[in-house]
């Protein structure tokens, strides 16, 4: 035993010699520096928005949530209509993002024709990289007539009994900043979701339409169980661009710091929106630590979006490894 | 009794035409939304082209901005707002590319996998920090105290930057052939050197598109720099970064502001410019991407 080790250490020195492992420990030491570099810089993110936010929190605590108001005069500063629209916007988004997203994700997986699904996939997600600035200059010019003349007015005469379809007063709406920020999250949660329905065992597919299954019923009985936690997870992701979307949603939405209003038809505003138009406000230190305030708002929204969608993924990764066995 | 088995039969067909006609249904529907998402991007494409490419000539990139210029007098061009990005990008590389691709490295190379774990994490939440974040961030490490420039605005691109060059670049390394690590370091050759020198240079390609992806997505952020470098720019090209800079995004949504008409028009054709050289560059690289990690698929087998 003991000879073995001595002439295993006798053999591995020469190739172990000192200028070799300096290189190692140097290379090692540069990459983990980066390493913590990225970590730093996460923590001091953190650090920076939380301390611009101090004198605000001190002032309004957590009030700020609860009241409505921009009010620089008599510097009464208040996030609730901020917050309303940021969650309606979000969640509007999601409500029409998530079945349209599982519509192309089935299409691409399970019923195109083999040549068009690589340029389909392809030009989907093009779709995320329209820069903000461009889909929202879209959809104030474009897009918000074309909703206000046909789309708002169908319907409200429709579903008008219901006040979120009120009557439509402008382009610029919290239901047009739902439909631009559908179009942005749409290939987020498509392509994660075409990815998970192209990881559904073929063995399980066949197995159900052998039954007798029609495709649609594999689709629900198989497909779907198979991906529920990966798509929820992908939801998640979507929620958060969508929570933290500015440049687009200032765009669109009319800028409405008033009392908050259920109807989707008329302007309202978000915390991102309103950050965005208040780039070079030179207001009060107080003013400028309310916005503080509302960005460490956002930045506990991305932080709880990331933990919410580790928790799912790490649950279904675990029940699909006990499923193999 | 034989009426009683009739009906017995009959009735799985008439469920069978029901599942069928629901199942069709289905189908139609997915087809409908993959076309309305193809059709939304046509949609938009379109439209920027329409009102963008008319304006579009060798002014617009090259000649300093007028502003309130009256309706006769040549508008000038967005000379500033190309020059910033690019000094800005450009900056946002040099600071992000070479710290991304070591993170990659020492993510795949060397570090235990509880802290690969927590590193991964580390990058998810950097990346789902909203870009506007990131512009109040760096409003409050560089401006309050430095006034804003385009070292500011560089730097937080390469904030949004980083994660996507180091998560792209980790999932190049992952794709090299263990076997090819093992040969190397198997001949004696030291961990750096097959690192730097055997592993990296199969990954190039894959490392070289995804950061032309990261470009392209930063080449288009507005929210943070309107925080970090967008007010008191100068009208015409500024190549240095001490000062704020313009750049196109944030040109484009100042112009789309103002009401004047030519303005509105720069602003269109601003945002075609920068519409068209993302689409391009994603798509471009996208491309390459598949066909290099076919290659190492290839070579893995």
């Amino acid at each position: 035993m003991s000879t073995y080790d001595a002439t295993g250490n006798a053999t591995r020195r020469p190739f172990s010699g000192r200028r070799v492992r300096a290189g190692d420990l140097i290379l090692q030491g540069v990459a983990g520096a980066a390493a913590l570099g990225a970590v730093v810089l996460v923590g001091l993110i953190v650090y920076k928005v939380v301390q611009g936010a101090r004198l605000s929190f001190s002032t309004f605590g957590l009030g700020f949530l609860t009241t409505t108001g921009w009010d620089p005069v008599h510097q009464q500063f208040g996030a609730a209509n901020f917050l309303f629209g940021t969650i309606v916007t979000s969640f509007g988004a999601l409500l029409l993002a998530t079945p349209l997203a599982l519509g192309i994700a089935l299409f691409l997986t399970e019923l195109a024709p083999r040549w068009i699904r690589a340029p389909v996939t392809a030009l989907v997600e093009t779709l995320a990289a329209i820069p903000s600035v461009v889909m929202g200059l879209w959809g104030i010019i474009v897009l918000a007539p074309v909703l206000q003349d046909h789309v708002m007015p169908a319907l409200h005469s429709a579903l008008g009994f219901i006040p979120l379809f009120g009557p439509s007063t402008t382009g610029a709406s919290i239901f047009t900043a739902i439909v631009v920020l559908t179009i942005m999250i749409l290939p987020i949660i498509s392509s994660v979701s075409r990815e998970l329905f192209l990881g559904v065992p073929g063995e399980l597919k066949e197995a159900a339409l052998g039954l007798g299954a029609t495709r649609w019923e594999m689709v629900r009985g198989v497909i779907f169980p198979y991906a529920r936690g990966g798509v929820a997870s992908a939801m998640i992701l979507g929620l958060g661009r969508a929570l933290g979307e500015a440049i687009a949603v200032f765009y669109v939405i009319g800028a409405f710091n008033g009392k908050i209003s259920w109807n989707l038809f008329g302007p309202g505003n978000t915390i991102g929106a309103w950050l965005a138009s208040e780039y070079s406000n030179s207001g009060s230190k107080l003013e400028t630590s309310s916005l503080f305030y509302l960005g460490v708002i956002l930045l506990v929204f991305s932080l709880l979006v990331n933990f919410l969608a580790q928790v799912i993924v790490r649950r279904v990764s675990r029940r699909q490894g006990l499923s193999v066995l | 009794m034989s009426a009683a088995d009739l009906s017995v039969l009959q009735r799985p067909n008439d469920r069978l035409r029901r599942r069928r006609v629901v199942n069709r249904g289905m189908e139609l529907l997915a087809w409908l939304a993959a076309a309305i998402a193809v059709a939304i991007l046509g949609v938009v494409v379109w439209s920027v082209a329409k009102r963008g490419a008319s304006e579009l000539n060798l002014d617009l990139l090259t000649k300093p901005r007028v502003p309130f210029a009256l309706p006769g007098q040549p508008a000038g061009g967005l000379a500033n707002a190309f020059v910033g990005t690019l000094v800005m990008v450009g900056l946002a590389t040099l600071m992000a590319l070479p710290v991304g691709i070591l993170i990659a490295i020492y993510v795949n190379e060397f570090a235990p996998r509880a802290i690969r774990r927590g590193l991964g994490l580390v990058l998810d939440i950097l990346n789902g920090v909203p870009a506007i974040v990131v512009g109040i961030f760096v409003f409050g490490l560089i401006v309050a105290t430095h006034g804003q420039s385009g070292f500011a605005g560089g730097f937080a691109l390469a904030v949004l930057m980083l994660p996507l060059v180091a998560r792209s670049t980790i999932e190049v390394l992952l794709l090299v052939p263990g076997s090819l690590r093992e040969a190397s370091l198997g001949l004696g050759v030291a961990r750096w050197r097959t690192t730097l020198g055997i592993v990296l240079p199969q990954a190039i390609g894959g490392i070289v598109t995804g950061a032309v992806l990261a470009v392209a997505r930063v080449a288009g952020e507005t929210a943070p720099l309107l925080f970090a470098s967008s007010v008191g720019v100068s009208n015409s090209a500024d190549w240095n970064p001490t000062h704020p800079l313009q750049s196109v995004p944030v040109a484009i949504f100042e112009l789309s502001d103002t009401g004047v008409k030519s303005d509105v028009a720069q602003a269109w054709a601003g945002a075609f410019v920068l519409l068209m050289f993302i689409l391009v560059t994603s798509l471009t690289a996208r491309w390459l991407a598949t066909r290099s990690r076919r290659k190492l698929q290839r070579a893995a087998r």
